[in-house]
């Protein structure tokens, strides 16, 4: 079946990622089975192969995003998949990603945790650990979808973003969407970014520049005559280790955060969001799996909501724009996680949480009767 | 129309599958909005299998768990036993009378002897899951047989689609002369 | 071409300490590649260098070539994405017995068993340098580090028996007594296809040596001389091509699994 996008399936939303994936152009996919990604690695494995990519099964997680960074040097878009301890594991490596400029997608199909906690249950867990899961200072791009399309779109998105911002990007899904099944469109029509190159064959002088703070540099992929040194390590412009001096190191790392943090406002618009504005003194605010039952009880209620699909890096201006005067309830299935950034957005006081680990997302009812609490 | 249905039976029977396909006929060859669910994990393995399938003509179905369904297709003594405390009261309940002995009283009961009609009939008893879809589908009109049948030779491995066609039509016909 | 051609001279001096074995791996290697960029066996623009973390895994930095510098233990997982994202690359990993055998311990065998093809330079010093001299999984028993004030008690790893045992196909031990062998022994890893493991015996005369009887450098390059050799001899650490065999590298399985596919493109 299709319609005028391309073709009509019935697909999960891990099998949708894959597509979308392939959709992007990715052809190079390392990973290792973990509940509840496994169904993303198992449908790369039978596509890349199809359009001419690499699938490996590596012996870990670390190896997998390695094999993965290695791949983008070797100028192909690659990703991984994953969920919470695979995602934990995988910490280190997004370090270096952020550090050397890497461009490549992670995918966390988040479950139940801290450790093995619930495999095949849904959490939302990792809002914080996509962020400052790995040391020192840095930012990723991180999406959320809320349905089997958005698992093809956004993993889509992924891939712009990390191409254009030369970051790790990661799709922040849960079980909710990775296993459940809807009609999707795997769209033919979709945009693709790709990184730009140095001119084949220059030696690049200055591969890593220092400034203008704001600046995405070329990414001097290997075998094209770049002739370029990449290392973890802090590194000056040429891409030479460089630890001693704190000017380079302030002036690489504030060139890290800002070339992601510069662009919240565009990245948002671009993804898009979702805000439904209704006549209430309270709104909703909830991302991802949860948010289906938090748009369903909003309608209820009859209250405002706002769905992000970008969850790093957070948009402060944005969320005081859209919610600033309302009585803000965040909904998630953690104990407050992107709660935390929208209070420091918003008057604390007006923030409250109804958080709810476990394994599935509350009803509309719970959401409902929280609302009633308010005075909603 | 918003319609809550459960498929459910125990591990082998290709209840999964057999709400995959309710869901991609009513999805992809309907237009509908529908969503399907499992059990997944230690709670999938043998003992009671489960595919939940929401299918609705109305607007996007946002909360994609079933609570309470209004149709139960069973065909397992322990998936009966276990899930007709949820269906709601006249609900519909399609059950294998092969191997499920039903007992609850304020729901409708058709009972279709899939399993033993599967090897009788087709020699093969694995369809018995196609058989029940079928007389689901006869029962309620959910979705139309030409799109149950274009969903399912989606679904089947090649080589068995005349087989599985077989076991919806014969799934129609028991189902007219079924009812309790 | 001379190998100051192939080296980053803006990059001199290097941090290695006076004696350190790690130049010798330097001055072969970089002999090799400039002889083999000269008369056209290899192309420098498709040569790429990767590393681990350690005082070995500085060497890549030092040469005008692609490089990777990765992080502790992974850069055979790093490898792996490479050469089997652009097989055209000729990959080859440096690293040292902490960083291939220790925290990269399952990447060294699930390489080798893939027959991922790559060359692997291991310069194995038994000893954690960088960090202070800190025992490794290659030092010998009884043999003092900053975290064996009584001695070792723990047995080490032969790392080629190791390698050999999950598959590798071409293994070769020498030592930075042997620059002339080992510089052969270079080459015949890039000439091989699959993965190549060149265990290479090298002193540390700051962090092993001075803490376990030997007075300098020289002390140390004559130690190993004289306690290796290419037969097997009592008392004697075993050194040349402990195995050359021939076994289909992984980028050909994986063109192999495209061909099956439909996505090799013919």
């Amino acid at each position: 079946m299709r319609d005028e996008n391309g073709k009509v399936e019935f697909l999960q939303g891990n099998e949708a990622c894959a597509e979308g994936a392939i959709a992007a152009g990715c052809r190079f996919f390392a990973g290792y089975p973990i509940t509840p990604s496994t169904e993303i690695a198992e449908r790369m494995s039978a596509r890349l192969p199809e359009v001419g990519g690499v699938y490996v099964q590596m012996e870990d997680e670390i190896a997998s995003l390695a094999a993965v960074i290695g791949a983008s040097w070797a100028g192909v878009k690659a990703m991984t998949a994953t969920s919470g301890p695979g995602f934990s594991l995988m910490q280190e490596h997004m370090g270096y990603a952020v550090m050397t400029e890497t461009p490549c997608v992670v995918v966390n199909i988040q479950r139940g945790g801290p450790s093995t906690g619930q495999p095949t249950k849904a959490s939302q867990g990792d809002v914080m650990q996509a962020r400052w899961g790995s040391h020192g200072d840095y930012e990723v791009v991180a999406l959320s979808p809320y349905d089997v399309q958005e698992m093809f779109d956004l993993t889509v998105e992924c891939f712009n973003w990390a191409e254009t911002l030369r970051v790790p990007a990661v799709l922040l899904a849960d079980e909710v969407v990775g296993h459940m099944r809807e009609r999707v469109v795997l769209r033919e029509d979709v945009e693709t970014v790709d990184r730009e190159l140095p001119p084949e064959g220059e030696e690049v002088e200055r591969p890593f520049p220092l400034e203008p703070d704001d600046l995405v540099p070329p990414m001097p992929v290997f075998g094209r005559g770049h002739r370029v040194h990449v290392t973890g390590l802090t590194h000056d412009e040429r891409g030479y280790p460089c630890t001693d001096d704190p000017e380079v190191h302030r002036k690489l790392v504030r060139r890290l955060c800002n070339k992601v943090r510069k662009r919240a406002g565009e990245i948002h618009e671009s993804v898009g969001y979702d805000f439904i504005e209704r006549d209430s003194d309270i709104a909703l605010v909830a991302y991802g799996g949860c948010a289906r039952t938090v748009l369903e009880a909003a309608e209820e209620a009859g209250v405002t909501v706002f769905r992000p699909k970008v969850i790093h890096p957070f948009d402060e201006g944005l969320v005081r724009r859209l919610l600033d005067g309302y009585e803000v309830l965040v909904v998630e299935m953690n104990l407050g996680q992107y709660y935390e950034m929208v209070k420091m957005a918003l008057d604390p006081d007006c923030v409250h949480l109804l958080g709810y680990p476990g394994g599935y997302p509350p009803t509309p009812e719970r959401v409902v009767e929280e609302v009633e609490r308010l005075g909603g | 129309m918003r319609i809550e249905v459960r498929i459910a039976g125990f591990g082998g029977q290709g209840v999964i599958l057999a709400g995959v396909v309710l869901g991609r006929a009513a999805a992809v060859y309907e237009g509908l909005e529908a969503v399907q669910t499992q059990s997944y994990g230690p709670e999938a393995r043998g003992g009671a299998s489960r595919s939940d399938v929401i299918v609705s003509d109305e607007e996007k179905i946002m909360f994609p768990y079933v609570r309470e369904p209004d149709h139960l297709v069973v065909m397992s003594q322990e998936a009966y036993d276990k899930y007709i405390g949820d269906v709601k009261s006249d609900g519909l309940v399609v059950y294998d009378s092969t191997l499920v002995e039903p007992s609850r009283g304020d729901v409708e009961h058709v009972g279709v002897p899939a399993t033993e009609k599967a090897e009788e009939e087709l020699g093969l008893r694995i369809v018995a899951n196609m058989i029940m879809l079928g007389a689901y589908r006869e029962l309620t009109d959910i979705v139309s047989f030409d799109s149950l049948r274009n969903a399912v030779m989606d679904s089947v491995p090649p080589g068995t689609e005349e087989t599985n066609e077989k076991a919806l039509r014969l799934g129609a016909e028991l189902a007219e002369g079924g009812a309790d | 071409m001379d190998v100051e051609d192939v080296l980053r001279m803006d990059r001199w001096p290097h941090i290695l300490c006076p004696g350190c074995g790690n130049g010798t791996i330097l001055n072969v290697l970089a002999r090799e590649l400039a002889e083999r960029f000269e008369n056209g066996d290899l192309d420098p623009d498709k040569t790429v260098l990767v590393s681990g973390i350690g005082c070995s895994s500085r060497l890549p930095g030092y040469f005008r070539l692609d490089s990777l510098h990765t992080t502790h233990g992974r850069p055979l997982a790093f490898a792996t994405g490479l050469k089997t994202a652009n097989p055209d690359l000729e990959v080859i990993v440096i690293t040292g017995d902490g960083d291939a055998a220790a925290i990269g311990g399952n990447h060294l065998i699930h390489a080798a068993r893939r027959n991922l093809d790559v060359t692997v330079i291991c310069a194995n010093n038994y000893i954690y340098g960088m960090t202070g001299g800190q025992v490794s999984p290659t030092t010998p028993e009884g043999d003092v580090s900053t975290t064996t004030p009584y001695g070792n008690p723990e047995p080490p790893f032969d790392l080629c028996e190791l390698v050999m045992g999950a598959g590798a196909p071409h293994v070769e031990r020498w030592t930075t007594a042997h620059p002339v062998q080992l510089k052969a022994a270079i080459g015949r890893a890039l000439d091989r296809e699959g993965f190549s493991f060149i265990d290479v015996l090298s002193q540390c005369p700051t962090n092993y040596g001075r803490r376990n009887g030997f007075r300098d450098a020289r002390e140390m390059v004559e130690w190993l001389r004289e306690n290796t050799s290419t037969r097997d001899e009592e008392g004697k650490i075993r050194i040349g091509i402990l195995r050359d065999e021939e076994r289909e590298p992984f980028h050909a399985r994986i063109r192999k699994v495209l061909e099956k596919a439909g996505g090799d493109g013919d």
